[in-house]
């Protein structure tokens, strides 16, 4: 039998059924390779709604459908277990839905309000305009959180396609400021919200395969929680990561231009 | 061939209204248009002509012809070319296609107009548009392969297309049995819970066990929320509720399609791995119903015999020499399709033969590419991989994270070069290049 690494570190990907729609499962898998590469024990679990949520340091929500997102949390606060281990020191990403359901409420497909879990001051309703659809990027607001060494978050890149517009209430902090893109959607031009562990965006990409250093900020609070070194983390040769950063962040946002570019190659094919 | 006319509502042939000639005659002209200005093939731009100025002109050019829709997130284009072999058994100008995979109604119309005498038409459907074509075209046959996730960022998500279908076909229930012969035959998959939620309304379904490699977006129960489970032995049911797949009327059992007598016929296909066995079956099935008032009627043997020919399918599946060495193109968009290509490379190929990636993310492919997460890419372990495509920097680092080596190649062309140059020199090394819809419309128009 294989003993058990007392200091394993255990990432769960929280209703890939339900919450694995728009491939977030990758923030899952980038956490865990990330570890692995540093050899830091690490499970990687994929947990159903079917099972009772798995003890984790860190875990993973991500964007789903209006229906199963309200399955999503219905059972997650059945289950209680995420709560308990915030309670404990867990670190928490939410992207999309999974964000919109760590807040107080969200809306479903019939704009009807739900309860979310409460474990982030942030409050959905629905758009009144189009989907939200396209490239984001975004620069870290002062209230964002720091780098081990000080240093600021530095710009985020992701894609996101969501119909919510999420204000971001005095319980937590915005995480970045919109470059180009719609974000959060409340008017006030930000992305993203977080306070103590939990963290939310509306990123897919997925948000950590295109932003390295946040997944290794919160890699670092989750190997802390463990009882490893505080967030400091051996460095990594990310040249690919870094490559598809520097070409995303230059295709920007979605200028007029290469809007009506597109237009006219779609109606040629 | 000659064609039971009990199916016409309508004028068989030309003798159209007045609104309607002049739209047809104004698409051929935007066609002829589109074609010689070198702006595209001609099939799109007339359709929308034609649309424009007769709306209705979708429903009066089907009328009085047998109509066969298909659709499905994969396998459309190839299923459709299959179930027109299978009707025509060679001469393919008495049906009616958008062969070119143009699949929204404009594409529809400029098929309908390029074959005025054609009494029969076999159309591929964009999911989305599956609604208004059962509204309009009154298809003897529509067959629902598969529905799971694609290019989220046009297209609805699964459960909103799911429920239009279902709306769709459940409209048909208040179709009028006499005569009996309008009836709308829905060729469905069982295997597929999201396809049996929309096809289980319709007043007339052949269920069809044709497989389905992709559940997971299927495991919420469409019906009630609850889980869906999947057996080893293709059995699938809800574990709250009533919801579970039908008894099929025909089914794959590995090579075989079998039918509820017991008859068993090899699927012996030119087109390679189980997925296009499944778009066999799909089309014989879809076949035998449209030829039941034949002389003799088709059988499920005859259609088998006759769609076994196809040997590509607009391009895909295509063997091209390159320096000497065998590159076949397959063409992958979505997970679920990678995965059936995944399984087709495990089927034929040994497991170090090289393949070329290649991604793009324009409109037509998606501008998305977190799905890229999604596909199994860890099962390329062991093989060359040349990344390439707009999108090869988010390839590189999937693959990074699946610990697959890759080596990126900026050219596409020059990617294939990369691969077929590193090819074994002994045995019958060959190359698969793997592309989503533009990047796959690209090499094929290089190699």
């Amino acid at each position: 039998m294989t003993p058990v690494t007392p200091s394993a570190l255990t990432v769960a990907v929280v209703y890939p059924d339900l919450l694995g729609t728009y491939g977030d499962g990758g923030n899952g898998l980038v956490l865990a390779r990330r570890a692995a590469w540093r050899g830091i024990p690490v499970d990687l679990v994929q947990a159903d709604s079917s099972r009772p949520l798995p003890t984790a340091d860190l875990y993973c929500l991500g964007g789903g459908e209006d229906g199963p997102q309200v399955r999503a949390a219905a059972a997650m606060v059945a289950d209680g277990a995420l709560h308990r281990a915030v309670d404990g020191g867990a670190v928490v990403l939410g992207v999309c839905a999974g964000y919109q359901l760590l807040g107080r409420s969200f809306p479903d497909s019939a704009d009807r309000a739900h309860p979310g879990l409460g474990l982030l001051d942030v409050t959905t309703r629905k758009s009144a305009g189009p989907r939200a659809v396209g490239e984001l990027v975004a620069e870290a607001t002062p209230g964002a959180p720091r780098l081990p060494d000080g240093r600021p978050l530095p710009t985020l890149t992701g894609f996101e396609n969501h119909g919510g517009v999420t204000s971001v209430g005095p319980g937590a902090l915005a995480v970045a400021r919109v470059v180009s893109g719609v974000g959060n959607g409340g008017g006030d031009g930000t992305e993203g919200a977080w306070s103590g562990r939990v963290f939310g965006s509306y990123l897919h990409g997925p948000l950590l395969a295109r932003n390295t250093v946040l997944a290794d900020l919160l890699l670092g609070w989750a190997v802390a929680g463990t009882g490893g070194e505080d967030g400091a983390l051996a460095p990594l040769d990310d040249s690919e990561e870094l490559a598809l950063r520097a070409e995303r962040l230059s295709a920007g946002g979605r200028p007029p231009g290469s809007r009506l570019r597109r237009l006219v190659s779609v109606r040629r094919s | 061939m000659t064609v039971s006319t009990r199916w016409s509502s309508g004028p068989a042939a030309p003798g159209l209204p007045a609104r309607a000639t002049a739209a047809v005659e104004a698409l051929k002209l935007s066609n002829w248009l589109s074609r010689s200005l070198g702006r595209g093939s001609g099939t799109v731009a007339g359709g929308r002509v034609g649309l424009a100025l007769d709306p209705t002109l979708l429903s009066t050019l089907s009328a009085g012809r047998q109509v066969a829709l298909v659709t499905g997130t994969n396998g459309k284009t190839t299923t459709t070319r299959m179930l027109v072999a299978a009707l025509t058994d060679g001469d393919d100008t008495t049906v009616a296609t958008n062969a070119t995979g143009a699949n929204m109604p404009a594409g529809h119309l400029s098929a309908l107009v390029a074959s005025p005498r054609a009494t029969r038409a076999v159309l591929e459907v964009d999911e989305g548009y599956l609604g208004r074509l059962v509204e309009e075209t009154h298809p003897g046959v529509v067959v629902l392969l598969n529905l799971s996730r694609d290019q989220l960022d046009r297209i609805s998500e699964v459960r909103m297309l799911v429920d239009r279908w279902r709306a769709a076909l459940g409209r048909l229930a208040g179709q009028p049995a006499d005569p009996p012969d309008r009836r709308t035959v829905v060729v469905a998959n069982a295997d597929d819970p999201m396809v049996v939620w929309a096809a289980q309304v319709a007043p007339d379904v052949r269920w069809v066990g044709a497989g389905q490699v992709w559940h997971n977006d299927a495991v919420g129960c469409p019906s009630c929320g609850g889980g869906i489970v999947f057996e080893p032995d293709g059995r699938w049911a809800c574990d709250r509720c009533e919801f579970a797949r039908p008894d099929p009327h025909h089914w794959l059992d590995g090579p075989d399609l079998v039918d509820q007598d017991g008859r068993r016929v090899p699927v012996a296909i030119a087109l390679p791995g189980q997925f296009n066995r499944a778009n066999a079956a799909m089309a014989a099935v879809a076949a035998t119903v449209m030829g039941e008032g034949g002389s003799p009627p088709l059988t499920v043997p005859v259609a088998l015999a006759r769609l076994a020919r196809v040997d590509q399918v607009a391009g895909r599946f295509s063997q091209v020499q390159r320096h000497g060495r065998a590159v076949r193109l397959l063409l992958a968009k979505n997970p679920a399709g990678w995965t059936a290509v995944f399984d087709l490379l495990e089927e034929t190929r040994r497991s170090s033969d090289p393949v070329v990636l290649s991604v793009n993310a324009r409109i037509a492919d998606g501008l998305d590419t977190s799905w890229l997460w999604d596909v199994p890419f860890e099962r390329l372990a062991g093989r060359r991989v040349v990344a390439t495509g707009d999108r090869r920097r988010d390839l590189a680092v999937r693959l990074r994270y699946a610990e697959v080596a890759c080596e990126v190649v900026a050219d596409p062309l020059a990617a294939v070069d990369r691969a077929v140059g590193r090819v074994d020199g002994t045995g019958d090394g060959a190359v698969d290049v793997l592309g989503n819809y533009t990047a796959f419309a690209d090499l094929r128009a290089r190699l």
